[in-house]
């Protein structure tokens, strides 16, 4: 398996919970991958072990033929993988640009003592934020605080400004979580271009069965910290356990993931 | 945006003119003592708005800085046997020692946050008091005297506003260097949310500390001014627990993480704090001024003369309409998604 990223045997506890309890995942290199379950399944505790802001008790993240296990957030983020919240974590009483800036200067370190003191992080990277602004369509708010943009527009934002720092793969906690339909169109538009046109590789977690199945080629299914399943949608839609464990076997299975769907949306506010 | 920068230009050069002729034009030594001492708080101010400003951690162990400062420079013209204005090449030692002591305190303070740092920097700063009481090179409480400078009385405090003048001249450019940097950006992003800054890099701890080396260096370096100033400096007045509680006040009343607002709540207060001294009846009612002034601060103004003043004459200029929230105010971030500048954004 030449997987871009992925984890194998990964066990997390807090206290008496076993959060993850084996949980396996692979997405390919140029692929949109989805990670689906319940609630409480463990999607954003796995995102939070690869990308390094929780350690794992056991098992492995690999990143191309890197072990990354337990690297620091910013050693995760500096080897090419970029994420953003469930609870979107911007920076609200910054500018949008600056935001954007924030992420870019990452990327160079300044040579000398002066360079710190200098405005180079403002000149040096602010065309290729105000693009990627563009890009995301929210450029007319460049120098409003951060902090006084809608739910939907942190949401792009926090994509935006992980794209400056050019990940080659981008895990997405929730990205429709608690977004309008409109805006949620145009977020799946943008995963879908960056991924044909940059070939950027997506993790995404969402509750929302529309915006997975017509976005990922594969998807992973947990349930108690475990992988159920792992398939293209068709197969993993039709299958039996993941129906029994996304839905609840009890729960009319007709209602296609209503009430999972308003309980994230719940949450996300 | 033009015009604003030439208004804030002429502003600062009409304020830079004042604050030079102040002492000429007021000779009286008593008038030059409340500029002296309100500029030494006004550099303190701001050297603290550097850090705590910045970064959101609240320092109330900057008079470790200060007390620091000001004790290196009696020991070392004590021990050295230096004499008059030769003193004042003990400055740069005073800064030095500061920044030195700010390695360590930044390193055990600044593994914490939020309230369990506030009591660190506050017990770090007892630790400190106590060393001055009863260490056998600070002459315990008795406390050091400085060398006698045979300045007239005019001519001393003249002098003195126009050292503490530089002081806090070179801390507001420092204080704007480092707001208008990459570094500044990065001390508030570790505001806004730590954890995520170093998630994109930001290399929280280090920069954390280089904040508050200079801030300490800076305090430090006041601190050996004051003491010159007075002549000498005791355990309870170098290491003051008033000492932070004050800039924190004036810190507030001024506007929090603004370095206009640090400047200017020290301008306020401190001569008002002096005055107060100088009144026969209000004797002794200083410090419960000072609580006085905390409460109307919270309860009407909780974000400080600058930001509210500045939203003030934003809503004239614009007559009411809402304009775009400016970068520069600090305040509670709106998480409201029906703010007016906004709304429209979502349906495109």
């Amino acid at each position: 398996m030449s997987a871009l990223l992925r984890t194998e045997g990964i066990k997390k506890a807090y206290g008496g919970v076993q959060a993850l309890n084996g949980a396996a995942i692979a997405v390919e290199e140029g692929t949109v991958g989805g990670l689906i379950g319940p609630n409480g399944s463990g999607k954003t505790t796995l995102f939070n072990v690869i990308t390094g802001y929780e350690r794992p008790d056991t098992g492995e993240v690999w990143f191309g033929d890197r072990q990354i296990t337990g690297f620091a957030p910013d050693k995760v983020f500096a080897a090419g993988i970029g994420r953003t919240f469930q609870l979107t974590r911007i920076f609200p009483r910054l500018t949008v640009i600056e935001n954007m800036l924030i992420a870019a200067q990452a990327k160079d370190r300044p040579k000398n003592l002066l360079a710190w003191f200098s405005r180079d992080a403002w000149t040096h990277h602010r065309k290729h934020a105000m693009e990627l602004l563009e890009f995301v369509g929210i450029e007319r708010h460049a120098d409003v605080l951060a902090g006084s943009l809608s739910y939907g527009q942190r949401k792009l934002l926090e994509l935006a400004y992980v794209l400056v720092a050019d990940p080659a793969v981008i895990l997405l906690d929730e990205p429709a979580g608690g977004v309008n339909p409109t805006l949620i169109n145009m977020i799946a538009d943008r995963i879908r271009l960056l991924n044909a046109e940059q070939g950027k590789t997506f993790l995404l977690v969402e509750h929302n069965m529309e915006f997975v199945m017509g976005l990922c080629s594969t998807i992973t299914v947990l349930e108690s910290g475990a992988t159920v399943v792992s398939g293209p949608p068709e197969i993993v839609r039709t299958d039996k356990r993941v129906l029994d464990a996304y839905l609840g076997a009890d729960l009319d299975e007709d209602e296609d993931a209503g009430p999972e769907e308003r309980k994230a949306e719940e949450e996300s506010r | 945006m033009k015009t604003q920068n030439l208004t804030k230009g002429g502003g600062i050069v009409v304020v830079l003119v004042v604050a030079v002729l102040f002492p000429q034009v007021f000779t009286n030594p008593a008038a030059t003592n409340y500029g002296v001492l309100a500029l030494i708080f006004a550099t303190a101010a701001v050297a603290w708005h550097i850090f705590s400003g910045n970064t959101g951690y609240i320092s109330l162990g900057q008079a470790v800085f200060f007390g620091s400062g000001a004790y290196t420079m009696g020991i070392a013209a004590r021990d050295w046997h230096m004499q008059a204005t030769a003193v004042f090449e003990l400055l740069p030692l005073s800064a030095a020692v500061g920044a030195l002591i700010a390695v360590p305190f930044g390193l055990i303070a600044l593994r914490v946050r939020r309230h369990t740092f506030i009591v660190v920097t506050i017990a770090i700063f007892f630790i400190f008091q106590l060393m001055a009481f009863n260490f056998w090179f600070t002459s315990g409480s008795n406390g050091l005297n400085s060398p006698f400078l045979s300045w007239a009385p005019v001519p001393y405090n003249q002098n003195f506003y126009y050292i503490a003048l530089a002081c806090t001249v070179g801390t507001v450019v420092v204080a704007w260097l480092v707001g208008r940097s990459r570094f500044g950006l990065q001390l508030r992003a570790i505001r806004d949310d730590e954890d995520r800054a170093r998630g994109l890099g930001v290399k929280a701890a280090q920069v954390k500390l280089a904040a508050f080396v200079i801030s300490g260096a800076i305090t430090a370096l006041i601190g050996a001014v004051w003491f010159y100033y007075l002549n000498q400096v005791q355990p309870q007045t170098g290491f003051n627990p008033l000492f932070d509680l004050t800039l924190v006040l004036m810190v507030f009343l001024g506007g929090y993480g603004s370095i206009s607002g640090s400047l200017l709540g020290a301008l306020i207060i401190e001569p008002l704090y002096l005055w107060i001294n100088t009144q026969p009846k209000l004797n002794g009612y200083n410090e419960i001024m000072l609580g006085g002034v905390f409460l109307l601060v919270v309860l009407f103004m909780p974000r400080g003369i600058v930001p509210t003043g500045s939203e003030y004459l934003t809503k004239l200029r614009t007559r009411g309409r809402p304009a775009v929230s400016p970068s520069t105010t600090i305040g509670p971030a709106s998480s409201s998604p029906s703010a007016p500048s906004v709304s429209s954004g979502g349906a495109r």
